[in-house]
């Protein structure tokens, strides 16, 4: 038997619950450093925090092994501007990379000057990230002195946007690359993560989602001295008190789409990246920016093909897509030729649908495999797919089924199941706390990583955030005293926590997670006006005053699962809010107001704060880029930076 | 399957099952429970054998649990149907499908 119902047919009753119940029942943790998420992010500023000597707690929702979007692997080691094989220099890089509006230059300097440090850190850890077994020689990128393999990303081109000249000849040339993005063996990273968080003494708190942040005294916005978690096991309510805390959890991936029934949970993210991290840091005074952003989800499970759709499923990493009649499409492959880039123009978009329906290109399209060199085929499907995050377990199976990559065509979906519907958006990544140059928030003690940020990037980039902000969190805890949480703070939170459990019947968490869904999706999506914002504030506040207090929950984990509603349900009235408080469209931020239509006005062009003072709604605005020099502030505060940390001294 | 054994039950969730134990290979380790960071299995209450599938619909298809087991065979991916990825031969156009 493997399921619950097999297991009640052949039991005669179902399964009792397999751990403790502990529900009303506390754990009391002391530590220095606190930090919330034990994703690629949490984990590096766990094992930076414990390297200055400090004790560190981590708490995860899941267990950090395999945790967060980072768990399962990933592929590149995007914005190493410092590794040996680079031409160009990690600030001159940084300051490239930061020229466009609504991303964090903070975390892109930190990311230029110190991503090549923490990858041969991780390679210490026990982390792959060279051919050492030499299986891919000959392949394009890759360097025969380190066995290092470039990737085709950011080539001579710094982003994914398409380039009219991306194909022709000499577009690309191997002697004028970048060489800033490295291939890597990612699934090999979290579980040696785990280890080091281990071997330095990290109390790791697995399967702990945290709740609330903890004030000093319990006033909102005054220093943050701790938090409050459930463990989603037992029950257990859990208490953390800190000299520093850093949130490294993840955006809100669901808020506007909810559907699990027939494919699985249907989203990029999974369920677990519910914006507690964001709801937290709100209900503690610290100050978002880019609330008001969001986009089209690419990928939905079950709703969708799954498989990384950044370019159209099968197009990946130099895989030629064709028609059905094996007719080559001028689309781009994230490849040598194209420089990397995701997607064509929009012209040629038109062109290939046109196309289409004309005759002149057959559907289905395929990812021609056996069309590419041999070397380059295996790096593709046997490296960067197989380490690609979740994609690893769909090439084993379809190896196991039969696939050949020397001889098979993998059908490609892009164009035939079309575009998500613009009501299902996605705002994972884009708002989140405003940070300084320690990574700190706009509340003392508070720290952020990686997607916690406001404008997060990829894996490498939540490592270097991650780590700078471990070493940030671990001296200003070794410069203060403790703080004194709040009792009453306390009480209030565990009240909030265990109501779900105090009924029987009532709403469980799927039917509220879609009920909010439906609000956003009708009111916060893709036409935007005064009054529908309006409309959708009042129906988010409605369903908060009528069915939160019906909200039930039977066992620890379906409490977790109604407690991840009520992150997104705050998560939701900030985008809102923040939403109504920018009148001005803005095409980065994926914000289009049919009231405010001008694209980007340069009044609106900045960044927007939102922050509770006292539970009032504060709004405020930030320049682009605010943060200044890049090269200058981040040598102004990193003058003790001590390089590749040396696990023998 | 005897009378006794209808249970007045709601719909099973579905997808039901996004893997397969094999009873014969699965030495109930719980290495899956644990890797899982979505609480897909619990335990066996009898120890030693093979996990039970409880949140089968919130599985994000991961696949760190068959990634990770230490038994190779034991546990088994199982695509629900409409996300079996398709293929086709090259040369004989011949479809292909994952099971």
């Amino acid at each position: 038997m493997a399921t619950w119902n097999e297991y009640l047919r052949s039991e005669g009753k179902p399964p009792s619950w397999p751990y403790p119940i502990k529900f009303g029942e506390e754990q009391v943790v002391d530590t220095d450093v606190l930090v919330v998420g034990g994703g690629i992010a949490g984990c590096w500023a766990a094992i930076a925090a414990a390297r200055t000597g400090v004790k560190v707690a981590l708490l995860e929702k899941g267990d950090v092994k395999r945790s967060g979007s980072g768990g399962p692997g990933c592929d590149h080691w995007c914005n190493a501007p410092a590794n040996p094989l680079s031409r160009v220099d990690p600030d001159e890089w940084a300051v490239h990379m930061a020229d466009r509006p609504y991303c964090n230059g903070i975390g892109i300097q930190i990311q230029c000057r110190e991503d090549y440090d923490t990858l041969l850190e991780m390679e210490q850890m026990g982390g792959k990230i060279r051919d050492t077994n030499d299986d891919y020689v000959g392949a394009e990128g890759r360097d025969d002195a380190t066995k290092f393999m470039i990737s085709p990303r950011y080539g001579t081109h710094h982003s994914y946007a398409p380039d009219p000249h991306m194909g022709e000849p000499g577009f690309n040339p191997p002697e004028k690359r970048n060489n800033v993005v490295i291939r890597i063996w990612g699934n090999t990273f979290k579980p040696a993560l785990k280890k080091e968080c281990q071997r330095l003494g990290v109390q790791v708190f697995d399967r702990i989602m945290g709740t609330s942040l903890l004030n000093d005294g319990g006033v909102q916005g005054a220093r943050v001295v701790g938090a409050t978690g459930l463990n989603s096991r037992t029950g257990e309510f859990m208490i953390f008190r800190a000299k520093s805390v850093i949130i490294a959890t993840s955006g809100a991936g669901s808020v506007w789409l909810m559907s699990m029934e027939h494919g699985g949970y249907s989203n990029m993210h999974s369920r677990a990246q519910s914006g507690d991290g964001t709801a937290m840091a709100w209900k503690a005074g610290a100050a978002l920016t880019m609330m008001e952003a969001s986009s089209v989800i690419g990928i939905a499970t079950g709703l969708k093909h799954k498989w990384y759709s950044g370019a159209g499923d099968a197009s990946y990493e130099n895989v030629p897509i064709v028609d059905a009649k094996g007719r080559r499409l001028p689309y781009p492959i994230q490849g040598w030729e194209d420089a990397g880039a995701m997607m064509p123009t929009f012209e040629v978009q038109d062109k290939i649908r046109d196309a289409v329906l004309k005759g002149e290109y057959e559907l289905p399209f395929y990812g021609d495999w056996p069309a590419m060199a041999e070397v380059e085929r295996r790096a593709t499907w046997n490296l960067m797919l197989m380490e690609e995050s979740t994609t690893r377990v769909m090439v084993n199976a379809m190896n196991k089924s039969g696939f050949d990559i020397n001889r098979d065509q993998q059908l490609s979906y892009k164009f035939i199941e079309g575009n998500s519907p613009a009501q299902w958006r996605d705002s994972g990544y884009g708002g989140g706390v405003v940070v300084d140059w320690d990574l700190k928030s706009t509340v003392d003690g508070l720290y952020a990583a990686g997607t916690q940020m406001f404008a997060p990037e990829d894996h490498s980039y939540a490592a270097a955030t991650g780590r700078y902000a471990g070493r940030k969190a671990a001296a200003y805890a070794q410069g203060v005293g403790e703080g004194k949480v709040s009792r009453e703070q306390i009480d209030k939170e565990k009240e909030r926590v265990l109501a779900p459990t105090k009924r029987d019947t009532g709403i469980e968490w799927k039917e509220l997670h879609s009920g909010l869904s439906r609000a956003m999706q009708y009111f916060v999506s893709e036409f935007k006006t005064e009054h529908l914002l309006k409309m959708g504030l009042e129906e988010v506040e409605r369903i908060e005053a009528e069915a939160v207090p019906q909200l039930f929950a039977h066992d620890p984990h379906k409490l977790m699962r109604s407690l991840e509603d009520l992150s997104m349900i705050e998560y939701a009235k900030i985008h809102i809010n923040a939403s109504l408080a920018r009148k001005a469209s803005s095409r980065m931020m994926g914000f289009s107001r049919i009231d405010y239509p001008e694209l980007d006005p340069a009044e609106w062009h900045k960044y927007l704060t939102i922050k509770q003072e006292n539970g009032k709604i504060v709004t405020g605005d930030m320049p682009q880029a605010f943060w200044g020099d890049m090269k200058k502030s981040y040598e102004a505060h990193n003058k003790d930076y001590t390089g590749v940390y040396n696990p023998n001294k | 399957m005897s009378d006794q054994n209808v249970f007045a039950v709601p719909n099973v969730p579905t997808p039901s099952t996004p893997v397969k134990f094999n009873s014969k290979v699965c030495i109930g380790c719980n290495n899956c429970v644990e890797t899982c960071p979505i609480d897909v299995f619990i335990p066996n209450p009898k120890k030693g054998e093979q996990p039970i599938i409880l949140h089968p619909e919130e599985c994000w298809y991961c696949g760190c649990c068959v990634d990770d087991c230490p038994c190779p065979g034991a546990i088994e991916f199982n695509w629900p149907l409409p996300l079996k990825p398709r293929w086709k031969n090259k040369e004989t156009g011949k479809v292909g499908q994952a099971k």
